[in-house]
């Protein structure tokens, strides 16, 4: 069983409308030297198989169809082992 | 002339397709009815219409899920097969999600949801949508949506203006294109598109909204009547399904 934390994030080149204008608020806050603000998803689910491989090809497709829009959106997702849930006795 | 059958899917969270319904039916005097999302086929049908609404709460994105519901393979066929396919804002967004029409809509550039009526300019008449309009007629049609900014990649864009597949353009009363007139930030002031083969629409604006006279304004109407008289106009008819 792994976890997957999954980041999906506006392509560079498609304007962020979003960003900029949090980035404005940060510039309002007085935060000048912050720039190139960008909003994104961050999506969590869990795999249940035992190959790290197998969940990773699992993972990688769903973004691909359905999780992400690959015409305006990347993504990117890290994988950890997740611990089968201990016996809780009675 | 026997009537043009419309068949109006609906998903949860569709809430236009009453008025798709009515355009077609009350107003245009065609057969219409509605297709739950859960049916596998369409049945017998001429024109397949994506209603706007909400479908599936706008989650993840808009039109995301809808795009997997089983009545979408049997519309992916239909409209493979040459079948006449509307889809009007949430509608444009399933089609463009399912893959039937390229590029995406994302949020409008204002952050804003916007609703109001807007200018169209009709950029091409020899479409089954556009075919009862007047070369660079404008229409006054309603938008209504939180994310209807038209984005493709240059490649993309420039295929559709070459091969003449932008349809509808926002612009000013007087048919100028003009960042003022274009409600979303729309890349090339796109409000409409085709597909390739000329069968598959995709549009922001509500020509269902605009359909009855009795509300004011029936520009929308020239949507409909083009699609029902391209249904005997010897150029379309080799399209019928």
């Amino acid at each position: 069983m792994f976890k997957a934390k999954i980041t999906v994030t506006l392509r560079s080149s498609i304007l962020d409308p979003q960003g900029k204008a949090v980035e404005h608020g940060l510039h309002s806050l007085g935060y000048q030297s912050v720039s190139h603000v960008r909003i994104g998803k961050h999506i969590e689910l869990s795999v249940g198989v035992d190959s790290k491989a197998e969940a990773e090809r699992i993972v990688r497709e769903a973004c691909e169809r359905l999780l992400s829009n690959p015409v305006m959106e990347d993504f990117s997702f890290t994988l950890e082992p997740l611990k089968k849930p201990a016996h809780v006795k009675g | 002339m026997s009537k043009v059958k419309f068949g109006i899917l609906v998903f949860p969270g569709s809430n236009c397709d009453h008025d798709a319904h009515f355009a077609a039916s009350s107003v245009m005097k065609q057969d219409a009815r509605f297709i739950w999302h859960k049916e596998s086929s369409l049945g017998d049908v001429d024109v397949v219409v994506i209603p706007g609404g909400f479908s599936y709460g706008d989650y993840l994105r808009c039109g995301a899920i809808a795009r997997f519901s089983p009545i979408m393979n049997d519309v992916v066929r239909f409209a493979n097969g040459g079948g006449a396919v509307i889809g009007i804002c949430n509608g444009f967004q399933i089609l463009t999600e399912v893959g039937l029409l390229p590029g995406a809509l994302l949020r409008n550039e204002s952050l804003r949801f916007v609703c109001k009526d807007v200018y169209v300019r009709v950029e091409q008449t020899n479409t089954r949508f556009t075919g009862a309009c007047a070369p660079g007629e404008v229409l006054r049609i309603p938008i209504a949506h939180g994310e209807g900014r038209y984005v493709a990649d240059v490649n993309t864009l420039q295929r559709l203006e070459g091969d003449g597949r932008v349809v509808f353009r926002y612009a000013t009363p007087s048919g100028q294109i003009s960042s003022e007139a274009n409600p979303n930030g729309s890349m090339n002031s796109i409000a409409g598109i085709t597909n390739e083969a000329g069968n598959v629409l995709g549009l922001m604006p509500h020509p269902e909204r605009a359909s009855d006279p009795l509300l004011g304004n029936a520009d929308g109407q020239k949507v409909f009547q083009s699609l029902i008289q391209s249904f005997t106009t010897h150029e379309f008819v080799h399209n019928l399904s």
